[in-house]
């Protein structure tokens, strides 16, 4: 079950490998054009081409591709032959670290105000934490971003504006560099995880079982705790996949926002070159990530049913 | 006289929040080690009286008047921490559905044992113990090892048990049982039933029994209380109750059950060619292709049906007699065998049948709240198929739908409202009239009345002979209710484990010689009288020979062999679970939840 779960993200992933190919094979011009400019001689650009390789048939450069991905190798950027991996390593690790800030501020924030919501149904605590989130989300994310440089970097200074970071920036001021942007990003994914969290909370609260935990004469929190919370974690554990997986790969925006060299920012440049290698190597990336999360949440589900970890 | 009194409310009131009364003025008297019947139809507020009397009120109810008094002290005017401790300590909670009451994420023992252990009444140890004591005076099989298995791992009987022995594991002093055996088949509520009452009496145990059944009631009580719309209409003695009623109510219910012990219909001329021919049916869940691996839900059936005749499928949940419907209205395409409508093979799967073929075979589903679309009123539910199977204006849909109003008894007025605003009764009167709209010949009707209280039952099933002989329509009647079987069926087919074991004319299959598992059913339904009890289990042998004999072993069981089991009670108990085995018994609240989804899908499909 697990294996097949697997199984069938890898198939996504490669599905998803061909979808980007073929979309980027659609897309008008070619790179040739893109670099060389509108005056080039059509003897140059074929030139050209076939210095890139670009002349061979797609599904020849498909597959060499594929090869190359399979061993963890991208191949190399066709506008300015610098290695992919060596490029989008670092940057990966970058775009890594700012989403694991966020969800280490999201995920307490949402699962806690979820859950406290929940118990407190109908009352201001529940209603706030509802109202709040709602706010967050609905504000675009370059506005929060704006707003909070403004704020806090701008009128008080207490922290940078720009979140540039290089490879041999120490941790600690990593942190402190990185912290707009993953605020940012913690009131974008917040509202979704908070009231899933709530509203799977409250219809466990409201099945058969819990009314007889409480005829039992078990206390509140402990209705919560043992009964109610394991048998809500399936739907909640879905969903902050998504929201993680959202994290790395929808920052696009806060990245430019804050200049945060992250792979959204290389992707977003070598759409504009038409580099089809680096498009396919953040694709694949992106896709990546979001399947393993997902599958992870999959797996997560049937581990946690007990019907399936206990089967008759 | 007081001191003697355990449980006592006095002028109950409990509300909705929006103020409508659910319970009114009720008192309550409970002595200790006595059983009260509470009766009464759904919204009578049973259940309602059942948790008020733990102090506790569902969501968006409120108790608002009155005192409830146990042992001694007053809960309402007592702190919400005493009351707390009370629950599960001193009174205890037995639901109907213990599939739906158990936690499916944790063991049976840890559900049983935190009541004990977080009320300070015993260690974690000493209530295992207990624990597993309770068990093996419920006959649970393997007690000592039961407790480490989840909730999906046992059947529907087993799991009452199990909520019973949860309930008795503080030993208070009172238990609320709401509808304990209401969910179970019939075969296995005479076991359970039996088992809660020796236990109740065992531990002199004082008990609040509420359920819709007087037949029921009648077994485990001491005395009965008839509720209707939140009010007391009689409370007296068992007996009393049961042979000279006072109200007129209580009477319109006792006569309602006695009729259903009796036989009304007789066979009629069957000179008439069958309508319905199925002939050596086999159809299961997956494909024919993967037939292989896939278990048959139903094998080689095969029934007429002729015109103007009502052909009743009895037999438990699992039996494969809901699935027999759905085999034939095409829902389930069948694997093998054939399917006749008036002398026409009908293609296996409903996407492939012609309008005409849908026009002809209609359904009644089991349960008319998720069979009506909410959001349409009567008119456009009924007018449907008038417009599709006939193509007809709007003026002559919209008269259509009158006439078919009255045919089923609805004021016209209704034409206009929601399925929302009628009762459960009323909603299903709207699902025949949506099948009558497509002028059928035969009907399939999958528990129509299984929803609703005794009486509205009877006035459906009243409409439905009523329209047969108007209208000269043929029902497949699917049914767990030998005594709706006898109201209504003409002819009866009796379903096992996939297989139709006996059929024939109704009045035949209810008289000696029975099928082995016939007998078994007819013995199973409780009767109107308080010794019935008593002389089913002396008949079997004992509870020991009731459970390893008849509850659970197959039909091929002779009485012979029933007595040697109840002899040899260790010898019963391998058997028993051998023969659990064999059956796929308790195949858990999971599958049959599954099962029921997918049910509702399916159903849900079609009415679109």
């Amino acid at each position: 079950m697990i294996l097949s779960r697997i199984g069938l993200g890898l198939l996504t992933l490669l599905v998803v490998s061909i979808v980007i190919f073929v979309l980027t094979q659609i897309l008008p011009g070619d790179t040739a054009t893109s670099v060389l400019g509108q005056n080039a001689t059509p003897e140059t650009l074929a030139a050209f081409r076939h210095e890139l390789g670009l002349d061979r048939p797609a599904a020849l450069r498909y597959l060499a591709w594929l090869g190359g991905v399979l061993h963890g190798d991208f191949g190399v950027a066709l506008t300015n032959k610098q290695d992919i991996v060596e490029v989008l390593g670092p940057r990966f690790r970058n775009t890594l670290f700012l989403a694991g800030y966020a969800a280490l501020m999201a995920l307490p924030l949402a699962v806690g105000f979820g859950i406290l919501a929940a118990i407190r149904e109908g009352r201001l605590t529940d209603r706030l934490a509802n109202i709040v989130a709602l706010l967050a989300i609905s504000m675009p994310e370059f506005f929060v971003g704006y707003l909070l440089i403004l704020n806090l970097s701008v009128n008080h200074e207490w922290f940078p504006s720009l979140a540039t970071v290089g490879t041999d920036t120490p941790f600690g001021e990593r942190v402190w560099a990185v912290t707009l942007p993953a605020v940012t990003l913690t009131f974008l994914v917040t509202a979704h995880m908070l009231r899933m969290t709530r509203n799977s909370v409250l219809s466990t609260m409201s099945t058969a079982y819990v009314e007889m935990a409480f005829l039992k004469g078990l206390s509140r929190a402990r209705v919560v705790t043992r009964h109610a919370l394991p048998n809500a974690a399936s739907p909640v554990i879905s969903v902050i996949a998504l929201n993680l997986a959202y994290l790395v790969v929808g920052v696009v925006v806060v990245e430019n926002v804050f200049t945060y060299p992250g792979v959204g920012q290389y992707m977003i440049d070598a759409v504009s070159k038409r580099d089809v290698p680096v498009i396919e190597a953040c694709g694949i990336v992106f896709a990546g990530v979001f399947i393993t999360l997902n599958t992870f949440a999959d797996v997560m589900a049937i581990v946690l049913n007990p019907r399936l970890r206990h089967p008759r | 006289m007081a001191d003697d009194r355990i449980l006592c409310l006095e002028k109950l009131r409990v509300e909705t929040i929006a103020g409508r009364v659910l319970v009114d003025d009720v008192d309550v008297e409970l002595k200790r080690g006595e059983i009260l019947g509470l009766i009464g139809e759904s919204g009578a507020g049973k259940s309602t009286i059942g948790l008020a009397s733990m102090a506790y009120a569902r969501a968006g109810m409120r108790i608002t008047g009155g005192t409830i008094t146990l042992a001694g002290t007053e809960l309402r005017a007592s702190t919400a921490l005493y009351r707390r401790h009370t629950r599960g300590k001193s009174i205890a909670y037995i639901a109907q559905s213990a599939a739906a009451s158990f936690n499916p994420g944790m063991t049976l023992m840890d559900q049983v044992c935190e009541a004990p252990v977080v009320h300070g009444v015993m260690g974690r140890a000493e209530a295992e113990v207990y624990a597993k004591k309770l068990f093996r005076t419920l006959q649970l099989p393997n007690p000592d090892t039961i407790g480490d298995r989840y909730p999906h791992q046992v059947s529907g009987g087993q799991l009452q048990r199990v909520m019973a022995a949860m309930a008795m594991s503080c030993r208070p002093d009172v238990i609320v049982l709401d509808e304990p055996t209401t969910a179970l088949d019939v075969t296995t509520q005479i076991e359970v039933l039996a088992l809660l009452r020796d236990l109740i009496a065992e531990f002199g145990t004082a008990g609040l029994y509420i359920t819709h059944d007087l037949a029921v009631v009648a077994q485990i009580a001491h005395r009965i209380m008839v509720l209707r719309h939140g009010k007391t209409i009689e409370c007296g003695d068992t007996v009393q109750i049961l042979e000279h009623p006072r109200t007129d109510y209580c009477r319109a219910l006792v006569n309602e059950r006695r009729d259903a012990e009796h036989l009304t219909l007789s066979v009629p001329d069957r000179a008439a060619p069958p309508i319905l021919r199925v002939r050596d049916v086999t159809a299961g869940y997956g494909t024919a292709a993967a037939a292989r691996n896939a278990v048959a839900v139903v094998k080689n059936a095969s029934f007429d049906l002729a015109k103007g005749e009502t052909l009743a499928i009895v037999g438990e949940s699992g039996s494969g007699k809901s699935t027999m419907a759905r085999i034939v209205t095409g829902l389930l395409p069948r694997w093998s065998g054939d399917i006749e409508l008036a002398g026409k093979s009908l293609p296996p799967a409903l996407g492939r049948r012609p309008n005409d073929i849908l026009r002809r075979l209609q359904m009644v589903h089991q349960m008319p709240d998720t069979a009506l679309n909410p959001r349409q009123t009567l008119a456009q539910i009924i007018g449907r198929p008038v417009a599709l199977f006939f193509g007809r204006g709007r003026a002559e849909v919209r008269a259509r739908v009158l006439e078919l109003l009255r045919l089923v008894g609805l004021p016209e007025e209704f034409a206009d409202r929601k399925p929302g605003q009628l009762s459960g009764g009323q909603k299903q009167r709207v699902c025949i009239a949506r099948a009558l709209a497509a002028e059928p010949e035969v009907i399939i009707c999958d528990e129509p009345t299984s929803a609703l209280d005794p009486l509205v039952a009877e006035e459906v099933l009243k409409l439905l002979k009523g329209l047969q002989d108007r209208l000269g329509l043929a029902y497949v009647f699917i049914t767990h209710d030998l005594g709706t079987v006898r109201r209504i069926a003409h002819r009866t087919a009796v379903m096992l484990k996939g297989e139709i074991i006996a059929q024939g004319p109704t009045e035949q299959i209810f008289s000696p010689p029975y099928h082995p598992y016939t007998e078994k059913l007819i013995l199973s339904v409780p009767e109107m009288h308080t010794t019935w009890l008593d002389e089913i289990l002396q008949k079997r042998g004992g509870a020991a020979g009731l459970v390893a004999g008849a509850a659970e072993r197959p039909a091929e069981v002779t009485p012979a062999a029933r007595a040697a089991a109840a002899d040899a009670g260790a010898v019963a108990e391998t058997e028993r679970m051998a023969a659990r085995e064999v059956l796929g018994e308790g195949r858990g609240a999971a599958g049959l939840e599954a099962l029921q989804t997918e049910v509702r899908n399916l159903k849900g499909m079609m009415e679109i």
